[in-house]
């Protein structure tokens, strides 16, 4: 404590010091739940973003993914990633619009069996609008049967604000199951998402075209993490284990490397030890 | 002239399960006559219950001839009739209020009527133009007897300005004879040929020409024409005559069709006030719930297809319908699917001045099997996922939650199909679909639009080969990968070898985005104009890959 602040006492300075130590612990209690869901999370397979996200995804929550426009592709292969992951043998429902068969086709059973899903749990809804979409997509949430929801939304949309992401997030709480919402063609506005990110497809790798190319591979930018950093990988999908991965053979890579460089610190030390 | 209602029916019980059919057959059919004066036209028909001196008719055109379709009592005081042309009726009567018929707007009021008479028997047949048959077998008792729900109708469409006539009978046609000239009247079984043989044989309603022929042969009343040997009023007027005459008189029976299937099961609560609340609705659709589900449990069924009707004061019938994927058994469920159903109807439940009846229908039955429950949770999954997809169809409607069973077609658009979940869930879990290839990346596109969209490609490098660029929605990509041809040759068997082969195509694009695009035709063999000349093939994208 500063000299010039010692004449207000001691007895006032522990009340300050017990007020701020009560307001530390209501917010350790509002954040506990979120750490204690910490083991149920469901990795993606991606080291780094595994890491990041400190395991995982969480299953009983929100998360979105942005794309552009003519980016729908890669970003549907994306999101039905994640939702592979959430729920490998559980029932999947998909809430999309009318119009997006048209705007970005519609869902391939072939392609689905491809990708490693399972189109026998896939359940379609095809809503006419964005309010039955939303609502559709809530009362799927509540269905503790199910493994995850998708929502496809195309455009910006003034229904999908704060208050309608709030009931998805309270609905996903309640029951446990996965939503996932996809936005194709959409700006990004506050919502109550677990994680949000940012999707455009990659690269195959380098090499001839006859060789090892096709393997759906995502420039995945994380831009929202409510308990940890953020960040931007290549992942690709293994088809067969429905598992994220690092890219097979990238020559280098599009992330940015942490600045502190754990890898190496741990590589330095165990040369020193060596030596 | 008239028209009638007839009703034979066959069962009908308050708790809606169905009694013996053999009352139905043979039962005591009632008969309605709506006399054609105004036609059921909306707006003649207020003048026409005007009651002033003006006579009013209404007109329809035949044959290029403006025939009178229909009178009220003024114009047969004035000497018109029905067949008249109107430039003839001018001259009997100038001062002539005339209306143009109106076909449809009649079918329409007829439709009307007969939703109304759903309150007395579910059995209700059309009989165009203005015709109705009931059968009120085993329904008659519920409203006091034969002559009580005879006054019941008559009196109840009387004051909405319509001319009645009805008629109880054994058989449909007996009924509808009487109800044209003899209203009001109740036969019992056997007594028919009784009853209709006084009345003229215009009462038959057969063909004019046969009418007339009748008339001219002497046969003034239907008791003449029983009288003379059936082979001779076969050989001069037909068999089908023959038939009418035979049903008139009580020997035959011909079978009404009946606008709606019989339910399986009927629960209906009559309101002396009637109800307008939505509260007090929901607590009666509860309620008929629980009598429904009560019916059904004595016979161990569930429903698959259940109807609300809401009957209002002013004669508007509303039915709603809910389908479900699987039987119900519990009241709660059906509670809450037409809560759904009524919370999403885009127009809403109107009571207007209230509902004096609300009926609940199991339209189809099938059997509960109860089997217990073992502990394994995706028995349970499944319940659950398919009652959630009762409640979503019962929302949005039953085509839009879908589940895909796989075809056995290598064309791509062919190779699976989206039928409703509600029906098909079961089949859908335990469809084959084929296996893909382990360790191949995936060589079908995640999303498949339903009509190839057209691309441009400016030119390929070898005729069959594929584009190096191509414009899809007005976008440039380069090419930098390709994988391919994969030959797909159209049915032939199915197509009349109209359809073109073809050779789709892997691609990645500069930003690594992966099309499956295809050239529509093979380069020499089929795209090639009348004289023989090669031309240009076109190209489409049709999928996109992850």
């Amino acid at each position: 404590m500063s000299p010039n602040r010692s004449h207000f006492g001691g007895s006032c300075a522990t009340a300050r010091m017990s007020t701020l130590a009560s307001l530390r612990g209501s917010i350790a209690r509002i954040e506990a739940p979120s750490d204690a869901n910490m083991p149920n999370r469901i990795a993606l397979g991606h080291a780094g973003a595994d890491a990041m996200l400190r395991g995982g995804l969480a299953p009983a929550s929100l998360h979105e993914v942005f794309a552009s426009g003519h980016q729908g592709g890669a970003a549907t292969g994306f999101i039905a990633g994640l939702a592979g992951r959430m729920s490998p043998r559980k029932p999947l429902v998909w809430v999309r619009q009318d119009f997006s068969d048209r705007e970005s086709g519609a869902l391939s059973m072939s392609g689905l069996a491809e990708f490693g899903l399972d189109p026998r749990l896939l359940v379609t809804v095809r809503a006419a609008d964005v309010d039955t979409a939303l609502r559709t997509a809530a009362d799927a949430l509540a269905c503790d049967a199910l493994g995850a929801v998708v929502l496809e939304v195309w455009g910006d949309v003034r229904q999908l604000d704060l208050v309608a992401s709030r009931k998805l997030t309270l609905a996903a709480q309640a029951s446990g199951v996965a939503a996932l919402v996809l936005r194709i063609a959409a700006t990004p506005i506050p919502s109550t998402a677990e994680t949000r990110w940012i999707v455009r497809a990659a690269h195959s790798p380098p090499g001839t075209a006859a060789s090892a190319w096709g393997a759906p591979r995502f420039d995945a930018e994380l831009v929202r993490n409510r308990h940890g950093p953020v960040g931007r990988w290549i992942m690709e999908w293994k088809c067969d284990e429905c598992l994220f991965s690092e890219p097979s053979a990238y020559p280098q890579p599009v992330a940015a490397t942490p600045s502190h460089r754990p890898h190496q610190a741990q590589a330095r030390a165990k040369h020193r030890l060596a030596s | 002239m008239s028209t009638l209602a007839g009703l034979s029916p066959p069962l009908w019980g308050r708790v809606g399960e169905r009694g013996t059919t053999d009352a139905g057959v043979c039962g005591l059919p009632l008969s309605l006559t709506l006399p054609r004066k105004g036609g059921g036209n909306p707006a003649a028909d207020a003048s026409l219950t005007n009651g002033n001196d003006i006579p009013s008719v209404v007109v329809a055109k035949d044959h290029n001839a403006i025939l009178l379709h229909a009178i009220d009592e003024a114009a047969v005081h004035a000497g018109l009739s029905i067949g008249l042309p109107l430039a003839n009726a001018r001259a009997i009567c100038p001062e002539l209020t005339v209306y143009d018929a109106d076909p449809a707007a009649d079918l329409k009021t007829l439709n009307d009527i007969a939703d109304w008479c759903d309150r007395f028997t579910p059995l209700v047949a059309l009989d165009p133009p203005y015709g109705l048959f009931l059968d009120i077998t085993g329904c008659a008792h519920l409203f006091g007897g034969e002559r009580a729900l005879l006054q019941i109708v008559t009196n109840a469409l009387s004051r909405r300005g319509f001319a009645v006539g009805a008629a109880i009978s054994g058989t449909s046609i007996a009924a509808r004879t009487l109800t044209r000239h003899a209203s009001g009247k109740i036969t019992a079984d056997g007594e028919e040929a009784q009853a209709v043989g006084p009345l003229p044989v215009s009462a038959l309603g057969a063909d004019p020409a046969i009418t007339t022929g009748l008339r001219r042969a002497g046969l003034k009343t239907i008791g003449d024409v029983a009288a003379r040997a059936p082979h001779e009023i076969s050989a001069r007027f037909g068999s089908a005559f023959t038939t009418l005459l035979t049903c008139a008189l009580g020997q035959g029976d011909a079978p009404i069709s009946p606008r709606k299937p019989l339910p399986d099961y009927i629960v209906e609560k009559r309101f002396p006030e009637p109800i307008v609340t939505d509260t007090v609705i929901a607590l009666t659709l509860q309620s008929l719930a629980k009598m429904l589900v009560v019916a059904m449990d004595k016979q161990g069924k569930g429903a698959r297809q259940l109807e609300a009707s809401f009957f209002r004061t002013d004669g508007a019938v509303r039915s709603i319908m809910v389908e479900i994927g699987r039987p119900v058994t519990r009241p709660e469920m059906i509670d809450r699917l037409f809560r759904e159903r009524l919370e999403a109807l885009a127009d809403p439940l109107d009571p207007g001045f209230g509902f004096d009846l609300i009926r609940l229908a199991a339209g189809r039955t099938e059997i509960v099997v109860q089997q217990q429950r073992d502990l394994d949770a995706s028995v349970h999954d499944n319940d659950e996922l398919s009652a959630l997809i009762d409640r979503i169809a019962a929302r949005i409607g039953g085509k839009r939650v879908v589940v895909h069973l796989p075809l056995q077609s290598h064309i791509p658009e062919r190779s699976a199909l989206a039928v409703p979940a509600q029906h098909h869930l079961a089949a859908a879990i335990a469809a084959a679909w084929p296996e893909r290839v382990a360790g191949e990346p995936p060589l079908r596109p995640f999303r498949l639009f339903e009509r190839p969209e057209p691309i441009k490609v400016p030119f390929a490098t070898v005729p069959d080969g594929p584009p190096h660029q191509f414009t899809w929605r007005r976008a440039r990509h380069e090419v930098v990968r390709v994988e391919g041809p994969e030959r797909i040759a159209m049915e032939w068997w199915q197509q009349d070898g109209k359809r073109l082969t073809r050779d789709y195509f892997r691609v990645e694009d500069t930003e690594g985005q992966r099309f499956w695009i295809f050239r529509d035709g093979l380069y020499e063999s089929e795209l090639r104009d009348e004289d023989g000349n090669p031309v240009p093939a076109n190209w489409y994208v049709h999928g996109l890959f992850a």
